[in-house]
Order: C-alpha cells, then structure tokens, then sequence
C-alpha cells in the first residue's frame, strides 16, 4: 500500500547518502522548559505594557518634551557634572590610593583619614554641607585670594566638591584593589631592570591593575550619571531638576520623571558600550583571545537562536 | 692578582625581623665567571642573590659589585643609604632572571625587552626594538615577538625574560633558579642560552637544581646551607668529592 502523502523515504530507495560513518547526526533535545518560561515572560511583559498604554499617561507630552530646550539644557548640566566629579574622583583616587599603599604614615593615615570621612558619610549630607558653607565661613580667605563664600561656592562647585570627593574616596579604594592585584614579582622584576618607583607604577603596575579597576569604575560612573541627581540639594539645574521645573508648570509630572528616566537609560546604555570596549581594550595579554564585541555577540546570538528554535 | 672580582661579599647578614636568614656569607665571583650556587630549599639562596641588586637591603657586612658597594654610599667609616634614583641606577648593570618568569603580561614578547631600554636609558623606539627583534632570535624566538606571555610557553617565556634582562646590556647576571617552573622538555632550551651566554664570556651566579649544568659549564660552585657558604671550590671537585657531610648528604638527595 503506497500513499503519496507519505514523504518519508523508506530504507529501500533511500538516496545513499555521502556521509562518513562517524559524523553523529542525533535529534537534538527538545527544551520544553524553555518554551513555558519564555511565553510566561512575554505574558507579564505584555500585561506591562498593556498597564501603561491604558493608564492616564499623555504619551504626547512625553515625546514632545523629550527635546525641549530647557530639558536639554539640564541634560548637558547632568553630562557635565557627573563627568567632572568623575575625573575629580579619579585624579584623587589614584592620588589616596598611592598614599594609602605608602610606607610613610603620615600620608597613609591622611589618606585612610579620607576615605574614611567621605565614605562614612551620605553624600547628600556632604553636598549640603558644602552648600551652606558659608553659614560658618562667611568668608574665604586664601592669603591671595579673598571673597564672600556665598560667592565662591556656587552651585556648580559645590556639586562637584560634594560628588568629585565622595567619588574619590570610592575610588581610592577601587584603585588600591587594583594596584594590590598585581603580583609582586611584576614590580620586582621591573626594579630588577633599573626603572624607578614612579617608572614602575606607570609602566608596569597600573596598566596591569586596570582590569581589576575598570569594571568598578563603570559601575561608580554610572552610580554617578544617577547620584548627581542630588545635586538638586545645591540649587544645581541638572536634568531632573529641570524635567521637575517643566512639570512644575505643565501639570504632568509624571510625564517628565518619564522623561528624565528616558535620557537617564540613555545616558547609562551608552557608557555601558563604551565601557565593553574600554574593558577589551585593557584586557591584552591576559587572554589569549579577546572575547567578541557586542555586534560579534549578536550575530552568534542570532545563530544559536536559530539552533534554539529547532 | 687579577682585576678586581666582579662580586665581593664580605660577611654579609641579613635578617627579616627575628628571622636570620644569611649568617655571614664570604665570597668572590670573578668576572666572566659563571658562579653556580646550590643548596637546600631555605638556605638563602635567593635572599643572597636578591641583596646583591639590592631589592633586599643587607644588615651587616659589605656587599660590592664591580668594586661599588650595594645600596649604600661611604664616606669616611659612615654608610650613607642611596635614594631610590640611585639605587635604579646601580640596577641598570645587572640583570635578574626570575624562577617564575615575571614578564610584563601586557606588554609583547618584543615590547617586553624594548621596555627598560626606552623608559630607562632613554634609548629610541625605533633602535630598541630592532635590538629587541636581535636579542629575540638570539634567544631562539625570533616569530614570537609579537606574542604575549600567555601566548607563551614556560621555557618562550624564560627565554624572553633573558633576552629582556640582556637588553640593558648587564655586566652580571643574576638567575634564580631559571628552571625550576618549567616542564623538563622545556628545561634544555633555556640551558642552551645560558651555556651561550656563558661562552660570550657573561659573569654569571645562578642559583639552579641543574647538577649537569653547574658540572658542564659552571667555573665555581658554592654550598650554602642554614645561611653560611659550607663548601666552595670547583663544580667537579665539590659535585664528585664533597667533604662536608652536609654537601655529601645534600648531593646524594638531589643527585
Ligand atoms: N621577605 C621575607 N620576609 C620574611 N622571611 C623571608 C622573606 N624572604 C625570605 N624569607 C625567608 O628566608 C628564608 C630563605 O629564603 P630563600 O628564598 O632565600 O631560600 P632559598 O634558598 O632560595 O630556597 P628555595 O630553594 O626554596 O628557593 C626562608 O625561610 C624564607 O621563609
Ligand atoms: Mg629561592
């Protein structure tokens, strides 16, 4: 009895097939686990997103201030402040770091002296700390140079006084992780070969330090990109502040959170690429191949995806 | 008598903390000479050869390398310690050969030995690593230059050491048991450039577990144990007839 609809090619006039006898051709395993977790995702993301469509949200508002000027403005305030306090963080972290890891006590107890005070302390409160400075300083007085306090300590400085000391404090102790990653035979190998303590540190133990000290600073900078959004606190016109101003006067307050939520994520998705490359970057020499960029990733991405849908 | 020896110690302590470690070690390594020292695991071997480039400071005795004291200055009967500046200085003319290797791991096979020559003496980019490109193929690694150590293998990686410790052109040459981490296939590579080195005539103290090497190409050979020099004297003569009982009955475990 011949059906026609049958397709499948019976043994006997089966094509002799040109494989060699070892290649294994298994059916491969079927990941029901996988197909329920992912419908159940796609539901509670759906219900999500159904929620948001139906709430009382003016979407229209939302778009149409993304761009606005003032919005934009506070945008740029947020960029540059955090990335200021950021390099502040940095120059007194390696600065504190080397300081803590000397064998001079003075200057390794100023620098535990630090980090202790502006880590054990909340960085809104340091902010406006720095803000009200003149309460008891009503005047600075340098020797060579003389002003109001209210004068010198504009909002500007002291955001960043009070992220960029905070940051460095946080820092300081990222780096000297880092510095005391690296074996101790690289710097002896490196004065074996008659380069200098400044030489060595530069050369040979910071380079390689990097890689421990990479991953956290990503993360401190993004903490920062959202951090600085205290700096409210010190009358300073950040995005948040700005996004709250527009609501002030348009009644959606909710929209513009939105909004300043959008450029956040944005802000934060950015650097995070930045960040892949800058970490692939530091990590030559100790591996032997460097793992794939993100568009690399996709690609092979897509490609298991495939294997996963059979 | 000759020129004056390449390295002098005289009485030589050192101590870490209440730990004694060298008890007053005495010896001469003439110049050209390769100087093999033996002994067991704690005996100061090390601590010995790091004190003569000063990584390690010494507590007692003097210490000279071509004729210059270690890590101090004397004026009149008063020691002046030397500033870090000076000490690198001093460095510069000695090279150091590690049991683990220590390579820069960032840094290529051929950056590896260009470094110290363009950081400290100043050298060109372009004139170090054609140097560095020689100094690889005369330790056998002439394609491996752009390779980083972990693209190396143990005894690539030994050699690279050496040819970065000869790349600033050393008149001694300290190594730390330079095979001792190497599987023992890899361990004849890294001879031959030793036995190389010793044949352009390199003044050389190495500390090694290599009997046939000290007995081949060694001019003298020193026993050190519990941190005093027990037996000296020539390779063949100390390796064949020893007359301490501690170098028989050390010689006969390692042997
Ligand atoms: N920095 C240090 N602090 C304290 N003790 C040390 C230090 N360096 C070495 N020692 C001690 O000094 C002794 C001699 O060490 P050293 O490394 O010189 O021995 P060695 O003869 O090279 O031995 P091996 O054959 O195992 O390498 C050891 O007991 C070691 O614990
Ligand atoms: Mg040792």
């Amino acid at each position: 009895m011949t059906d026609k609809l049958d397709k499948t090619p019976g043994p006997a006039d089966a094509a002799p097939e040109q494989v060699p006898p070892d290649i294994i051709r298994a059916i491969p395993v079927r990941h029901y686990g996988r197909w329920v977790s992912a419908v159940v995702v796609v539901a509670v993301l759906g219900a999500l997103v159904y929620a948001f469509a139906q709430g009382n949200v003016r979407w229209a508002t939302v778009t149409d201030k993304l761009f606005d000027g003032s919005i934009l403005t506070g945008l740029w305030h947020t960029i540059l402040i955090s990335v200021v306090s950021m390099a502040v963080g940095l120059i007194l972290g390696v600065l504190f770091a080397v300081m803590r890891l000397s064998k001079n006590p003075v200057t390794s107890s100023v620098a535990w002296l630090y980090i202790w005070f502006f880590r054990g302390t909340p960085v809104y409160v340091q902010l406006l700390i720095w803000f009200n400075l003149a309460l008891i300083f009503p005047i600075l007085n340098l020797g060579f140079y003389k002003d109001y306090m209210t004068a010198v300590m504009t909002p500007f400085l002291a955001a960043l006084l009070g992220l960029g000391l905070n940051e460095g404090a946080y820092m300081a102790e990222i780096v000297r992780a880092g510095i005391q990653s690296v074996d101790e035979g690289q710097t002896e190998a490196s004065h074996a070969l008659g380069m200098t303590q400044m030489q060595t540190m530069r050369r040979v133990v910071l380079p390689q330090s990097m890689r421990v000290i990479i991953p956290p600073t990503g993360n401190e900078f993004i903490n920062m990109l959202k951090t600085s959004s205290l700096v409210v606190a010190v009358q300073y016109q950040d995005l948040l502040r700005s996004a709250q101003d527009v609501a002030a006067t348009s009644f959606a307050v909710m929209e513009m959170l939105f909004v300043a939520s959008i450029w956040y994520l944005a802000l934060t998705s950015v650097f995070s690429v930045g960040q892949y490359y800058l970490e692939r970057r530091f990590a030559r020499g100790s591996l032997r191949s460097l793992p794939p960029t993100p568009l690399q990733r996709i690609k092979s991405n897509l490609l298991s995806l495939s294997h996963w849908r059979r | 008598m000759t020129a004056q020896p390449m390295v002098k110690a005289e009485g030589v302590h050192k101590s870490f903390g209440p730990a004694h470690i060298l008890k007053g070690i005495d010896l001469e390594v003439a110049e050209g000479e390769v100087f093999c020292l033996i002994g067991p695991s704690g005996s100061g071997k090390s601590t010995f050869l790091r004190c003569i480039n000063h990584l390690e400071q010494i507590n007692a005795g003097r210490l000279y390398v071509d004729g210059e004291l270690v890590g101090y200055r004397q004026k009149g009967d008063k020691l002046y310690e030397l500033k870090d500046s000076e000490v690198a200085l001093k460095r510069r003319d000695i090279g150091m050969v590690f049991q683990r290797f220590n390579l820069f791991p960032h840094m290529t096979a051929v950056e590896n030995v260009m470094e110290a020559p363009v950081q400290v003496k100043r050298e060109s980019k372009a004139v170090a690593r054609e140097r560095a490109l020689k100094l690889l193929d005369r330790v056998g690694l002439a394609d491996k230059a752009g390779n980083y150590p972990s693209q190396l293998s143990g005894g690539q990686q030994q050699r690279v050491a050496i040819a970065r410790a000869l790349a600033m052109d050393p008149k001694l040459m300290l190594f730390d048991e330079p095979t001792s981490a190497l599987d023992p296939e890899l361990v004849g590579d890294v001879l031959d450039v030793m036995r190389g080195l010793a044949e352009d005539g390199m003044t050389m103290i190495v500390v090694t577990h290599e009997m046939g090497f000290a007995r081949e190409v060694g001019d003298s050979l020193v026993f050190m144990d519990d941190g005093v020099v027990v037996e000296a004297g020539h390779p063949r003569d100390v390796l064949t007839n020893p007359q301490h009982d501690r170098t028989k009955s050390f010689l006969s475990k390692v042997l």
